[in-house]
C-alpha cells in the first residue's frame, strides 16, 4: 500500500487518493493556433518509463488538491511531491 | 476409543490432565491440550491421512509446521466445513470432526488408487497435450474430462453461507517483527528497549519457535522459561503489541504488510462476538523477519510413504507433544541437525536402527550416537522405500561410492537434506535471493525496502547467532526510526558447533526411475517429470513450474522448490543460482476469503447512500433501484400492478395532471468566482457569458477527445454564483475534473467550484397542473409572465426560507424543480404532495422518469456511452463556433464527422405492438446469412403512453437523413428474435415544444 506524502496534508495512505495520469503532458492551451496534433498528442501519446515517472494524483478523499507525484514505477518509491502548479524540481 | 499407544509417559508442552476427544474419518480418538491435529493423530498411531492430487497415493503427516504438503483435511462439517486445513497447524479442541480428503468413500481402499497403476500415462504436461491433442472437444473428451477432473483435486468447499464473521484491522508501528522465535524475539526486546512501538507478529499460540522443540539452556535456564520471560517482559510494555496465532502472508509496497489471525480457529465455534478470524493491515517503519528456515527432504524411490517424515519434525513430535511416531527408526541426512533427532528418538525409546550420513565426514554429534549405540552409515543413502497405505516398512541403503547394498526394516524413517532460510516475504519486498556457495543454502540479497532477515531467515542457524543479530537488528531498527540504538545484551548459550552440510539433491537411482521419487508431494511431481520438463525444452525454472505444476499446490512448494529446481540445474549441467529461483508470491499461506473480504459482506458490502426523502419513499410503497451507491425509488406499484403497469400509469397521470420525482441524486456543484462565466465557456461547448441572472441552460461537456462527457442545466444565481447539475453517474468524475481544470491548467482563473449535492435535495414537479401545486408552495409568482420557461430563482418554499426553483423540464411537460436545503426536504415533499392532491399528484420512479424523457427523446446514459459525438447525438448545433471549449479541435476530427457516424434517431415497431430491446443490434436484410452488417444498434426502449405503442431510441448509420420513415431489422440472435421497426424522430411527445412553454 502506497503512502504519498501530500504537500498539504502530509503522509496518507494511497487509498485517499485517485490517480491522474502522466504529470508531464503539458496541456496545449485552448486556442485556435493550437494544432489538432499538439491535442492529439496530450490526449492519446504517453510514454510508459521504467523508474521514475511524474504523475498527478487528487487527494479526493482529503484536501481535494491535484498534486504533482514522482513516483518509481518499478519500485513504488515515491520520490518526490510539490502542488500540481510548481515544477518538481524545486523540491528536489 | 482408540488409544494413544505412541504418547511418552511424560515430557512435551502438552497437558495430560486434559485429555480432548476428536473424530477422524469414522473413527474417535483421543488427545491433549496443546496438541495439533497431526500430533494427536500420530499418537494415536494414524499413519495414513490422505491420498495424492493427482495418483491417489497413500500419504501422511510430513512436516510440524506450515510447508505440509501431505496431511490436508477437512476441518468441521456442516456450514462450517473448511477444505484442505493443514492437520500440522490445526491446534486441537474437544470435540474436533476431520475428514480425510481426495478419496473415495473409504481411505484405505480408495477406488482412484488405480490412477497409481497408470501413472505412467499421466505424466507432466498430461492436461495440456491431452486439451490441445486430437481429441480436443470432442464429446469423448468432455466425457473423460470429467472423471479426470473429479479424480485430481483438492478438498471441497461446504457449499453453504459462511455463519461466522470477519474482521478486519489497520495498525501502525516504528518495527514489526515477523516471528517469535529466538532472533525475533531479541530483535522485538531490543527495538522496544529503546522506546520505539513494536508489532510481533507469530503464527503459533505462543511465540518461541525452535524453542518450543529444542533442548537448550539459555542463561542457565531451560529455553522455554527463557521464551516465557522474554515474552512476558515483552507484554509488560505498553510500546509492544504481540500478535499470536497470526501469518504474515503478504509483504506489499511501502512497507504494508498483510496478516491474518486466527482468532477463534482453535475452539469448535467462534466464542461471543469475536470474528473468526482477523486481518492486520499492519504499515511498518522497518520489519525484521525472523521467519525461519523450512527443514528440506531426501528425494528417493517412494519418498512419500506415510512414516517418511521430516526429522526437525519427527524431534518436534518427540520434543513439544510427547510423540514417537514409530517403534523402529532409520534417521537419513546430510548434515548434522539431523543427529540430534536421533538422540531424541533413541532417549525417547524408539529403537534408532541407524542414521544414514550422505556425508564422509565425522559428525559433531558422531561421539554422542556411539555412546548410545546406534549405528551410523556414512557416504550413503536411502535409494528407495518399500511399504504400504500403512507405512514404510524398510529402506534399501546404499554406498555412494558403489557397493554395499542392505535393506533395513523400520516403521519410521526421519529425514533432513538441510534447512532452506524462509525468504517468503523477503522475495515479496522486491528483495532478490542469492546463493550462498559456502553453505549450499539460498539467502536474502540486497533489501528493497526498510527491512533485515535475522536468524535462520538470514541463513544463520545456530542460536547464539541468531540472538545476537535479532539483538543487532532490532537497536538498528530502532535508531533508523529514530529511536536510541542501544544493544540488548545477548544471554549465554552452550551448543555444539555442527560440521558442514553436504545437500544430496537427488538419491542414487539403481532400478533406472523406478519407484518414483517425489519432489513436490502435494502436487505429485516426481523427478522424471522435472526431466521431461527438461526434455521437451521447459527448462527455466518458471516454465519448469507451470509445466510439471512443481511449488503451485497450497503450499507455494516450501519443501519442493529448492530439491526441483536443483535437480533441473543438474539436468541442464549447470549451477543452482543459474537455474535460478522462482518469485515468491503472496499469499505465503492460504487466506480465507471470508477473511479477506472482512466485514464488508452482505448489506455491508457497500455503503447506501439514501437521499434526504429516503423515508417517504418507503412509506409510499416504492420499489427501489441501485443507481450507483444511491439508492432510488424505482417505481410505485399500487396493489397488483407489476412494473409495467406501474410506470404506464404514473407516466399517464404526470403528462395528465401532475407527478412528483425526487431528484436529488444528480450531482450539484457550486461555482462562484468573477472568472466562473468565462471556465462555463471552456468546459461547454455552448455560451455562458450571456446568460442572464435568474435563467438556466442546457449544457453539454466534452471529453479531451471530443466525446460526449455529461450533460446538464446550469444557472446563474447571481453574477458571479453559478449552480450547475451533472447526471448522477458522473457527479464525482465531473467535481474532479473541474477541480483539474482550475487547479492545474487554468490555476488564474479566479473560481471555487465546491460539491452541494448532499446538501440540497430536488424535487421535480411535473404535469400540466405542476404550475398550480408549484404556486400553492412557493412566495414568487410563477407564471408564465413571470417566471417563463428556464427560469431559476431563490424562493421560500412551504414555509422554508433559502430554497431555489427553477423552471426546467425533463420530461417534456410544463415542470418546475424545487431545491430545498436536505433538512427540510421530507418536510416540504409532504407540503407539495398535500398540494398536489386535488390534482392526484402521483409520486412516480425512475422508471418513468426513464420513460418520459425517452417519450421526449433526451439523450442519457445509454446515449453517453463514451463513443458518441454531441452531433451523433443531434446536438451538433449547440456546439459553438465562435470560442474554444474543451475537445472542440478533436471533435472535429475526420473519423468523429461524417455520414456514416451512427446518429441519434428514434424507432416504433412495425406492427406497433412488440416491445424493443436495448442493447438489439439493426440489420437492412431481416434473412441476411451471417456475417451480417450490423448498422447501428437500440440504446433505450420505453413504451409511449399518449400514442399507445413502444418506442425505442438509438443509434442508426447516417442518422435520420439516411433512413427516416423506412423499416430496418432489429435483431436479437440469442434469442432468435428479429423485429421490424420504422426509423423516426426521437422526440415522440410534443415535437414542437409547446408543453415545456406553455
Ligand atoms: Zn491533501
Amino acid at each position: 500500500m502506497i503512502r504519498i506524502n501530500c504537500p498539504w496534508c502530509g503522509e496518507r495512505n494511497m487509498v485517499e487518493f485517485t490517480y491522474g495520469g502522466d504529470a508531464n503532458n503539458v496541456y496545449p492551451g485552448l486556442s485556435e493556433e493550437t494544432s489538432e496534433k499538439q491535442y492529439f498528442e496530450y490526449t492519446y501519446l504517453r510514454d510508459n518509463p521504467c523508474g521514475p515517472h511524474l504523475e498527478y494524483w487528487h487527494h479526493v478523499n482529503g484536501c481535494r488538491q491535484w498534486i504533482k507525484v514522482k513516483r518509481d514505477t518499478l519500485t513504488h518509491e515515491v520520490i518526490a511531491t510539490v502542488p500540481a502548479d510548481k515544477p518538481v524540481g524545486e523540491k528536489e | 476409543m482408540a488409544t494413544q499407544s505412541n504418547r511418552l509417559p511424560g515430557g512435551g508442552e502438552i497437558d495430560r490432565g486434559k485429555p480432548l476427544t476428536f473424530r477422524f474419518d469414522d473413527k474417535t480418538y483421543t488427545g491433549f491440550q496443546g496438541d495439533t491435529l497431526a500430533s494427536a493423530l500420530l499418537a494415536n498411531n494414524v499413519k495414513l491421512v490422505g491420498r495424492s492430487f493427482k495418483y491417489h497415493r497413500p500419504r501422511g503427516v510430513f512436516s510440524a509446521g506450515p510447508e505440509e504438503p501431505n496431511a490436508l483435511v477437512h476441518l468441521r462439517s456442516g456450514d462450517r466445513q473448511e477444505p484442505n486445513t493443514r492437520a500440522t497447524m490445526i491446534e486441537l479442541y474437544d470435540g474436533l470432526i476431520a475428514e480425510s480428503q481426495n478419496r473415495g468413500k473409504s481411505l484405505r481402499n480408495d477406488p482412484q488408487r488405480i490412477n497409481n497403476l497408470f501413472k505412467a500415462f499421466l505424466p507432466a504436461g498430461f492436461y495440456y497435450k491431452t486439451f490441445m491433442g486430437p481429441f480436443r472437444n470432442t464429446r469423448l473428451w468432455m466425457f473423460i474430462e470429467g472423471f479426470i477432473r473429479k479424480s485430481a483435486g483438492m478438498g471441497a468447499a461446504s457449499g453453504l453461507p459462511d455463519p461466522d464473521h470477519y474482521d478486519q484491522m489497520s495498525r501502525h508501528c516504528e518495527i514489526l517483527v515477523i516471528g517469535g522465535g529466538p532472533a525475533g524475539l531479541m530483535a522485538a526486546k531490543s527495538a522496544a528497549a529503546n522506546g520505539a512501538r513494536v508489532i510481533l507478529v507469530d503464527d503459533r499460540a505462543d511465540p518461541g519457535g525452535q524453542l518450543r522443540y529444542e533442548q537448550y539452556e539459555i542463561d542457565g535456564k531451560k529455553g522455554l522459561d527463557w521464551i516465557n520471560e522474554t515474552v512476558a517482559g515483552l507484554e509488560a510494555m505498553d510500546n509492544v503489541f504481540i500478535l499470536r496465532r497470526t501469518t504474515a502472508f503478504g509483504y506489499y509496497d511501502h512497507n504494508f504488510i498483510g496478516c491474518v489471525e486466527r482468532v477463534c480457529d482453535h475452539l469448535p465455534e467462534p466464542e461471543g462476538n469475536k470474528p473468526r478470524q482477523r486481518v492486520w493491515n499492519l504499515q511498518a517503519g522497518h520489519v525484521v523477519l525472523a521467519t525461519g528456515s523450512h527443514e528440506q527432504p531426501m528425494v528417493f524411490g517412494n519418498n512419500d510413504l506415510p512414516g517418511i517424515m521430516l526429522a526437525g519434525a519427527v524431534r518436534t513430535y518427540v520434543n513439544q507433544y510427547g510423540v514417537v511416531p514409530g517403534k523402529r527408526a532409520v534417521v537419513f541426512t546430510s548434515c548434522d541437525d539431523a543427529y540430534r533427532t536421533a538422540i531424541a528418538l533413541h532417549d525417547a525409546g524408539t529403537t534408532v536402527v541407524a542414521l544414514v550420513d550422505t556425508r564422509k565426514l565425522d559428525s559433531s554429534y558422531a561421539q554422542q550416537l556411539l555412546d548410545r549405540k546406534i549405528r551410523i552409515i556414512n557416504d550413503s543413502a536411502i535409494v528407495s522405500a518399500q511399504g504400504n497405505a500403512d507405512g514404510v516398512t524398510s529402506v534399501e541403503v546404499h554406498s555412494l561410492s558403489g557397493g554395499g547394498a542392505q535393506r533395513l526394516d523400520c516403521d519410521l524413517v526421519a529425514m533432513s537434506n538441510g534447512w532452506a532460510p524462509a525468504l517468503h516475504l523477503f522475495s515479496q519486498s522486491g528483495g532478490k535471493t542469492a546463493w550462498d556457495a559456502d553453505r549450499n543454502i539460498f539467502v536474502p540479497g540486497d533489501s528493497k525496502q526498510a527491512e533485515c532477515s535475522v536468524g535462520a531467515a538470514n541463513g544463520n542457524f545456530s542460536l547464539k547467532t541468531c540472538l545476537e543479530e535479532g539483538s543487532a537488528a532490532g537497536a538498528m531498527a530502532a535508531s533508523s526510526t529514530g529511536f536510541n540504538t542501544a544493544v540488548q545484551a545477548v544471554p549465554a548459550v552452550s551448543e555444539i558447533h555442527e560440521s558442514a552440510y553436504e545437500p544430496l539433491w537427488e538419491c542414487p537411482d539403481p532400478a533406472k526411475g523406478h519407484p518414483k521419487k517425489f519432489v513436490d508431494h502435494q502436487d505429485d511431481v516426481a523427478v522424471s517429470d522435472i526431466q521431461l520438463a527438461y526434455r521437451e525444452g521447459y527448462i527455466s525454472v518458471e516454465h519448469l513450474k507451470r509445466y510439471t505444476t512443481l511449488g503451485m499446490g497450497t503450499d507455494q512448494g516450501k519443501t519442493s522448490n529448492v530439491p526441483g529446481l536443483a535437480i533441473m540445474a543438474e539436468a541442464r549441467g549447470c549451477s543452482i543460482p543459474e537455474a535460478g529461483h522462482t518469485t515468491f508470491r503472496p499469499p505465503y499461506t492460504p487466506v480465507s476469503m471470508g477473511a479477506l473480504g472482512g466485514a464488508e459482506t452482505g448489506e455491508h458490502y457497500m455503503p447506501i447512500r439514501r437521499t434526504a426523502i429516503d423515508s417517504w419513499h418507503e412509506e409510499q410503497g416504492c420499489k427501489w433501484i441501485d443507481a450507483g451507491i444511491w439508492r432510488r425509488p424505482r417505481y410505485y406499484p399500487q396493489s397488483g400492478e407489476t412494473i409495467r403497469d406501474a410506470f404506464i400509469r404514473e407516466t399517464g397521470m404526470t403528462r395528465g395532471s401532475v407527478g412528483m420525482c425526487d431528484v436529488t441524486t444528480l450531482g450539484k456543484i457550486d461555482l462562484q468566482g468573477p472568472d466562473t462565466a468565462e471556465f462555463l465557456e471552456r468546459i461547454y461547448i455552448n455560451h455562458w457569458m450571456k446568460l442572464p441572472v435568474g435563467k438556466a441552460r442546457y449544457g453539454m461537456m466534452l471529453r479531451e477527445d471530443g466525446i460526449a462527457y455529461d450533460d446538464g442545466v446550469t444557472s446563474r444565481m447571481s453574477e458571479n454564483h453559478f449552480v450547475m447539475t451533472t447526471t448522477t453517474a458522473n457527479a464525482v468524475k465531473v467535481m474532479a475534473n473541474l477541480e483539474f481544470y482550475l487547479q492545474v491548467i487554468w490555476p488564474e482563473l479566479r473560481v471555487q467550484v465546491t460539491s452541494v449535492t448532499e446538501q440540497w435535495s430536488a424535487i421535480a414537479v411535473a404535469g400540466p397542473n405542476s404550475r398550480k401545486v408549484i404556486q400553492k408552495i412557493v412566495d414568487i409568482d410563477v407564471s408564465n409572465e413571470a417566471f417563463p420557461f428556464m427560469g431559476a430563482s431563490g424562493c421560500v418554499a412551504a414555509g422554508i426560507p433559502g430554497c431555489r426553483l427553477f423552471r426546467i423540464s425533463f420530461s417534456g411537460e410544463l415542470a418546475f424543480e424545487i431545491n430545498v436545503p436536505c433538512d427540510y426536504a421530507r418536510y416540504v415533499c409532504e407540503k407539495i404532495y398535500e398540494a398536489g392532491r386535488e390534482f392526484d399528484i402521483v409520486p412516480y420512479g425512475t422508471e418513468t422518469l426513464g420513460n418520459m424523457r425517452i417519450e421526449k427523446g433526451h439523450v442519457a446514459g445509454p446515449e453517453l456511452d463514451g463513443r458518441t459525438t454531441a452531433d451523433d447525438l443531434g446536438l451538433g448545433m449547440m456546439m459553438s463556433k465562435k470560442k474554444e471549449f474543451v475537445g472542440k479541435r478533436l471533435a472535429y476530427r475526420d473519423s468523429m464527422t461524417g455520414e456514416n457516424r451512427k446518429k441519434f434517431v428514434g424507432f416504433v415497431p412495425a406492427d406497433g405492438k412488440t416491445p424493443l430491446k436495448a442493447g438489439a443490434q439493426i440489420v437492412v436484410n431481416e434473412n441476411a446469412a451471417p456475417p451480417v452488417e450490423m448498422i447501428g444498434h437500440v440504446t433505450s426502449t420505453g413504451y409511449c403512453v399518449e400514442h399507445d405503442h413502444p418506442i425505442g431510441l438509438g443509434l442508426i448509420r447516417g442518422g435520420l437523413d439516411a433512413w427516416k420513415d423506412r423499416v430496418v431489422y432489429m435483431s436479437y440472435p440469442l434469442r432468435n428474435i428479429i423485429v421490424p421497426m420504422k426509423v423516426v424522430s426521437p422526440v415522440f411527445v410534443d415535437p414542437e415544444g409547446e408543453r415545456l412553454h406553455g
